[in-house]
């Protein structure tokens, strides 16, 4: 069996830049989004907020700034080809990186070393929160976003049995969205996992955050579920920063998995209006 | 219209100002979050005096990135304020005369800043590089060792806020969104 050789270097030199490009930089789909919500916006507040966030989003990427202060704890969702041989320590070379971009590019250093006692903090962002897939292939692909933790301590999961079908889902997602209120500055981002087992819903959650929002889940019913909980949750009336106004989200990814007889998980992972991930291949 | 306030604010400004009035702030203001918080609490509880004078005083609840060269502070929006809801009331009542965040309060601290003439305020979360504008000085005051989580004063000019909760408790997180909500 041919493998292909990459350096420890090159991980880490991926892993940086993707975190120091997802904080400057927000993405396209983002953008568009905002832009369109500010002209479909009732509140006049709502308005003036939303521009905000649009200059505010282009000042980080024309001054290479961060766009938030919070630029998170950092994810990474790998998927690993088992033709790849990495020479040195693949986990290490990535936690290197994420050093680097938090040290080298102004990021906030936000995580504290033990979450109930000690609480200090680690002074370069890491560890990361990795998830690796083996799949098939001689590339590395590499998801990486930071996230902040106004919005993810608005995120839920609840282990739903199956009699409590659509209609089940689609009222935990929403009284979701509605506990969260202002808090988690809208215009937010839902990230839904649906199924596998307690831990493989919230993994799911978080994936679909990562989700470009103008994509749809390739089921149609699922697809139309997730246009159904917008419209919703844009009737909540939050608006953008929780003001008031129709904009309260940019957007529902739904992400599912086969589960067992007697489930159906669901986890939301709620995201802010600065929904940052950038995605690369070695 | 926006109103332009300068600091210290005085306790005639806060009456006058009314939740959903956009206004500018100029002068000086504390950060302060989450750690900063336990701390300064844990000084009230044991009758302690505090590292830093809050009285007559705005708290801005931040952590900011770090500065880049050639600015004067890192991007600093605000962080969510309900976690700062156990530790507020003490410092309200101590002599804070506003805070400024993001997001919904509880009724104690709503209650403690009626009782005592309070204000809050609601910088626009996620909009850390455009905040960061107006804030021109930096200095650590205390608890350094927090990192980001220090206690700074900045200087600012025309700081862009809104009056979320008003001296009266009136509340833009309660009269706001049910105007628009169709649910």
């Amino acid at each position: 069996m041919k493998f292909r050789t990459v350096t420890a270097q090159e991980i880490t030199a991926a892993v940086k830049q993707l975190f120091m490009d997802c904080n400057y930089y927000i993405g396209g789909d983002i953008m568009d989004a905002l832009t369109k919500a500010r002209d479909q916006e009732a509140s006049p507040v709502g308005r003036n907020v939303l521009d905000q966030i649009i200059e505010n989003d282009k000042i980080a990427a024309a001054e290479q700034i961060p766009l938030c202060q919070d630029t998170g704890m950092a994810v990474l969702f790998i998927e690993y080809g088992d033709k790849v041989s990495v020479d040195g320590d693949f986990e290490e070379a990535v936690e290197e990186g994420v050093r680097q971009a938090y040290r080298d590019g102004y990021l906030r250093k936000s995580v504290v070393d033990d979450p109930v006692f000690d609480r200090v903090n680690t002074k370069d962002n890491t560890p990361a929160i990795l998830h690796t897939k083996i799949v098939k292939g001689d590339k590395i692909r590499i998801t990486a976003g930071g996230k902040g933790f106004g919005s993810e301590n608005m995120s839920a999961i609840k282990m739903l049995t199956p009699s409590y079908g659509e209609e089940g889902v689609k009222q935990f997602i929403l009284d979701t969205v509605f506990a969260a209120g202002p808090n988690p500055c809208p215009p937010i981002v839902v990230g839904v996992g649906i199924g596998g087992t307690f831990e493989r819903a919230a993994q799911l959650a978080k994936k679909a955050t990562f989700r470009p929002i103008d994509t749809h889940h390739p089921d149609a019913r699922y697809a139309a579920m997730e246009d159904e909980l917008l419209e919703s949750i844009n009737r909540m009336g939050f608006g953008p920063a929780g003001l008031g106004g129709n904009t309260t989200a940019l957007g529902v990814n739904i992400e599912t998995s086969p589960t067992h007889i007697a489930g159906m998980p669901v986890a939301v992972n709620i995201c802010c209006h600065a929904a940052r991930h950038a995605s690369t291949e070695i | 219209m926006t109103k332009k306030i300068t600091l210290p604010i005085t306790d005639e400004a806060i009456r006058d100002l009314k939740a959903g009035d956009s206004v500018l702030l100029t002068g000086t203001i504390l950060t302060g979050r989450d750690a900063a918080h336990k701390r300064l609490f844990e000084l009230i509880e044991q009758g302690k005096e505090l590292p830093v004078d809050i009285k007559g005083e705005l708290i801005y609840y931040v952590g900011p990135a770090p500065a880049k060269e050639g600015y004067a502070v890192g991007p600093a929006g605000p962080t969510s304020s309900y976690r700062m809801d156990k530790y507020a009331p003490a410092l309200l009542d101590l002599g804070l005369k506003g805070m400024i965040g993001k997001g919904a309060r509880n009724q104690a601290v709503i209650d403690a800043m009626v009782r005592n003439g309070c204000v809050y305020f609601a910088a626009i979360g996620g909009a850390a590089a455009l905040i960061a504008k107006s804030i021109k000085k930096e200095e650590i005051l205390c608890y350094e060792d927090l990192g980001t989580e220090a206690v700074r004063r900045y200087t600012v000019e025309d700081f862009p806020c809104i009056v979320a909760i008003d001296c009266e408790g009136n509340n833009v997180y309660e009269t706001e969104p049910v105007k628009y909500r169709t649910i």
